[in-house]
């Protein structure tokens, strides 16, 4: 387990510089991208400001800071989750996954490759947002026991992401043909199972 | 003469690109591409502006008007200073010089100085150890005002010609008056068989993008300032800043990180990149702004809401005999651009058809709201809109098809518009073709049950404009190339990357010419330090101009390479293709080597390989012989057709956008993946125009949640919307199904023929809309945005009950 310490002089001052309001202290202990870290952040932070500024992982972004965008939507036990309405000392214990944790092993994601190729991201500033959002629905998808890909699926999965620049339509593609791959592979994986048992 | 893209040949023939290569295969330029850029920014790993932090770094926020209209009587900032954390305060008198994104029309202060104008008019600003700090240092500055009355509509602006917003201003509110007139337009409206006559309203919406506005400023010991913004125009920032903070543009570097998203909304410097270079120099330490969503909003520049009255005349066959066109434009608070706005709220009109009379007059005028700008399509979306219903209207008094009547009246390619524009290449009728074609239209138009309708518009729209906002002779846009010893090419360019894909494009053209993959080419964008002057990303200019630029320095060492191995070979240099990381002979293919071994030999014998192109463009016999006939003018024009589905619930007067059809005449698709990107990102935004933005502040005597006060000074000009919950824009359930259409009619202009494609697309997707409501209940709204309310108030009285 990795203990942050603050050293941070702006957020030293920032309890100094308003001693009317209670600013206390809290260690937030969580795991983020299955790393358990530990972090000393003022109790009024978001789960988006200790992500963002205290511990450096500056994919989730911040459209709106209340709730209305969805570009800083993180997965909270697998939940797709707004980290700028979620306080930080919310989630002890509790399991982050940003867009950092998306990939494996310096290998972008499915849905990361998808998006690139086909033009889903242009900004690409809602982009991790929305690839949480799909990384949820992908889980899902792979869990349920008739997995078929719906093009209303996907947009219901999307609904809380704003994307200002494509009209979602590449997005819809690029999370169409992630779903398909991801479920072709896995039924590879079964037959080959079933092949193995027989 | 145009070509579909849909036949691959066309990018083959165009550039003979059929390749052996070891390496990849199929074109570079024209072949479907992810976005070189893509990956790094979804990962987490290349930075946007608020992404940025550094040691020792101060958080600013500012403090902003409540009321519309006031005068600054004093501001009393020592309760801030004495808060601890606080390191400095700045005040509008430390930045006394007024600038504009237009040279000719300064009339904006870095913070206001002694007069407010809108409701979030910025007016002073803090330095301090966190954003909660300075927060609350701003509650503890006291500004004192009088409050003056706010003329928050452009008729109330216009009939108050005493009480102007600007005191300096010469004639009361207006801030721009444009009159043209082409032809004899009272003779030819006289002499009409049909003249179709309305008035339109054209509403505001906004930008929006989903990364607000950030800015950060450091100084190092000697006083060089380096500003990071996430702004679409770092060239102008960097002139405006010098001017406003009286440093010479060398002490100056700007950095322009990765955007997300402008769409015109960060095309011109705001207050919190003045404050954040102020604060460092005053702090010595750096200084960053975020803005809150709310204050995105104030910032605005969006659509100018237009109040329109079009006369169209025709003949008998349909033939467009004169335009006669009167539009008041609500500007804002400020100019901003908008100048321009008013020469193109008429000058781009010129086609896609041919009519040989044009009258238009102009007028804009300050109100106390937030300034309007450019946004995407600027200033030519609303009078398209009126121009595009009213040809519907026509067409449905003369008995044509809609379809039929664009045709008849179709300007062609190499034709001049009848206020002097030169149209190049023109894959018009071939837009209208595809969008007809892939709709179903025949089928369709009149045919469909009642409460479901179908409806066409068209557009042109310019890829650039000839002339730079202030004069110079120097040119656009330039770019530098070097070759390394790796076998990598380096693009240094001023380029703004916004999302439309300008780095992809160069990172295309460099690798295309110099037979590297799209991976092996490095493009440096934006940087005043490193990169030469583009002037930004504004009036879908890029790809034409540093397209060109690129294409120029990319083709020197192409030469270069091609003359050293054509010696080494004993072949002639016409002989040799360098394609996917190989050169080889076309004749011989067992005449080749690697890339990179011919980068090296030829670095040997030359010296390090580097060039630069520039590009200027044409600047004679492109434009109109009159005041102000270089206004609009551009070096190639891109051709839209739209054509919209939609059904009208005739219970709720609610408009459901079922499918649009969009074909773009983009001259020729440098990569058709982020084409079809940008046409369905325009088509999404003219929808959500259409039927659900608005941006525009209260009506008077109405209260945030909707309860009637007291009215009186001081209370006018509040946002009705001011977050992304309550200003409505379409998300993944509300988009309609898109269908993108590329066209290519290649301009000789262009590189590769290559035309705009970020803009056009946007502006006949509202009529196309509007006129498909009419087509499905017979009810016009010429009043933007179509609401349930307006279309069911055109269904109680087409019924002849009662409006409600
Ligand atoms: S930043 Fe969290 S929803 Fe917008
Ligand atoms: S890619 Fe720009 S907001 Fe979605």
């Amino acid at each position: 387990m990795t203990e942050t310490a603050p050293v941070d002089s702006t957020f030293l001052d920032t309890t100094a510089a308003e001693p009317t309001r209670a600013r206390r202290l809290v260690i937030c202990r969580l795991q983020v991208n299955g790393e358990g870290v530990a972090v000393v952040a003022p109790v009024h932070w978001t789960l988006l400001e200790l992500l963002r500024y205290q511990l450096g992982l500056i994919g989730s972004k911040q459209g709106c800071d209340k709730g209305d965008c969805g570009a800083c939507t993180v997965l909270l036990d697998g939940k797709p989750t707004l980290s700028c309405i979620t306080l930080a000392v919310a989630v002890q214990g509790r399991c982050v996954e940003t867009v950092e944790g998306l990939g494996v092993g310096g290998e972008p994601h499915p849905l990361q490759r998808e998006f690139a190729e086909r033009g889903a991201a242009q900004c690409g500033f809602c982009t991790p947002g929305v690839l949480m959002s799909a990384a949820a629905y992908l889980d899902e998808l792979s869990s349920s026991a008739e997995p078929v890909v719906r093009q209303a699926d996907i947009a219901a999965a999307l609904g809380g992401n704003l994307c200002r620049c494509t009209g979602y339509t590449k997005i819809f593609e690029a999370v169409h043909a992630a779903a398909t791959q991801i479920l072709q592979r896995s039924k590879a994986l079964a037959d080959t199972s079933t092949d193995d048992a027989s | 003469m145009s070509r579909p893209i849909s036949s691959d040949k066309t990018a083959r023939d165009l550039h003979r690109l059929d390749t052996d290569g070891a390496e990849g295969s199929g074109p570079i330029v024209g072949g479907r591409h992810g976005k070189h850029d893509a990956l790094p920014l979804m990962s987490g790993i290349d930075r946007y502006t608020d992404d940025i932090t550094l040691p020792r770094m101060l958080h600013c926020k500012l403090v902003r008007s409540p009321h519309a209209h006031a005068k600054i009587i004093a501001i009393d900032t020592s309760g801030a200073e004495a808060l601890e954390g606080v390191h400095a305060v700045v005040i509008g008198s430390e930045m006394p010089i007024p600038y504009g994104v237009i040279p000719w029309t300064p009339d904006e202060h870095a913070l206001a100085l002694h007069k407010v104008r809108f409701v979030g008019d910025p007016v002073a600003a803090v330095a301090a150890v966190s954003e909660e700090v300075a927060i609350e240092a701003c509650r503890r500055i006291v500004v004192r005002y009088e409050v003056l009355e706010a003329l928050v509509t452009p008729q109330a602006a216009l009939a108050r010609a005493d009480l102007k917003i600007h005191e300096d201003n010469r004639h009361g509110n207006i801030t721009k008056h444009v009159h043209l007139e082409f032809g004899d337009v009272d003779a030819a409206l006289a002499a009409a068989a049909l003249v179709v006559e309305g008035d339109y309203q054209f509403h505001g919406s906004t930008h929006a993008p989903i990364e607000p506005h950030c800015a950060i400023a450091s100084v190092d010991g000697k006083g060089l300032l380096t500003v990071w913004s996430a702004t679409q125009v770092p060239h102008y920032l960097q002139r405006e800043l010098a001017k406003v903070l009286e440093l010479p543009m060398r002490q100056i570097r700007v950095i322009q990180p990765a955007v997300g998203g402008a769409f015109g909304g960060k095309s011109e410097p705001f207050a919190l990149e003045f404050c954040v270079a102020k604060l460092a120099f005053k702090t010595g330490r750096p200084v960053k702004c975020l803005y809150t969503r709310e204050e995105v909003f104030l910032a605005h520049r969006g659509r100018h809401p237009f109040d329109m009255h079009y006369r169209t005349a025709f003949a008998a066959d349909g033939k467009i005999l004169a335009i006669d066109a009167k539009s008041l434009l609500d500007g804002g608070a400020y100019s901003s651009f908008g100048l321009v706005t008013t020469y193109y709220s008429g000058q781009l009109l010129g086609a896609p058809y041919r009519f040989p009379t044009y009258r238009f007059d102009s007028t804009r005028v300050y109100t106390n709201k937030p300034a309007c700008g450019p946004k995407r399509g600027h200033g030519s979306v609303q009078p398209r809109f009126a121009l595009e219903v009213q040809l519907d209207k026509a067409s449905r008094t003369l008995g044509l098809d809609p379809i039929e009547l664009r045709r008849r009246n179709f300007i062609g390619e190499n034709s001049v518009t009848i206020n002097g524009f030169h149209i190049g290449s023109n894959g018009f009728l071939q837009c209208l073709e595809a969008v007809v074609q892939a709709s179903g239209w025949a089928e369709k138009w009149g045919k469909l049950p009642r409460g479901h309708g179908i409806g066409v518009a068209g557009s042109c729209y310019i890829s650039g404009t000839n002339y730079c906002i202030y004069p110079t002779e120097l040119p656009q846009s330039a770019v530098q190339m070097c070759l390394d010893r790796s076998g990598r090419v380096r693009v240094f360019a001023g380029t703004s990357e916004i999302g439309q894909g300008s780095t992809t494009m160069l990172a295309a053209i460099a690798a295309q010419e110099l037979g590297v993959e799209l991976d092996d080419v490095r493009v440096l964008a934006a940087d005043s330090d490193l990169c030469p002057v583009d002037l930004g990303a504004y009036s879908s200019r890029i790809t034409l101009m540093a397209g060109n630029a690129c294409l120029t320095a990319a083709r020197t060492l192409g030469d270069k390479i091609r003359d050293i191995l054509a010696q080494l070979w004993g072949i002639p240099a016409a002989d040799i293709r360098l394609e996917h990381r190989r050169a080889f002979s076309l004749t011989n293919p067992q005449v080749w080597m690697p890339i990179q071994e011919a980068f090296i030999i030829t670095e040997s014998k030359l010296g390090l390989l580097g060039s630069t192109g520039s590009y200027t463009s044409p600047q004679s016999a492109v434009h109109g012989d009159y005041r102000g006939g270089t206004i609009g003018a551009s070096p190639a024009y891109s051709f839209t057709a739209h054509i919209a589905q939609v059904q009208v619930d005739e219970d709720t007067g609610e408009v459901t956008i079922e499918h649009i059809w969009c074909a773009h005449d983009c001259g020729h698709a440098i990569n058709p993946v982020l084409v079809e990107g940008q046409i369905e990102g325009s088509v999404y935004m003219g929808a959500a125009e259409a039927v659900m933005e608005h941006h525009d502040t209260l009506p008077s005597g109405l209260r945030t949640d909707g309860r009637r006060r007291d009215s009186g000074p001081g209370v006018d000009g509040l946002l009705m919307a001011s977050s992304l919950l309550d200003y409505r824009m379409p998300t993944s359930l509300d988009v309609p199904q898109l269908t993108a259409l590329i066209v290519q009619a290649p301009d000789p202009r262009g590189p590769y023929g290559a035309k705009e494609a970020g803009e056009g697309p946007l502006h006949s997707a509202i009529p196309a809309i509007a006129n498909a409501v009419f087509d499905a209940v017979g009810v016009r709204i010429d009043n933007l945005p179509i609401s349930p309310e307006k279309v069911l108030r055109g269904l109680r009285n087409q019924a002849g009950r009662k409006p409600c």
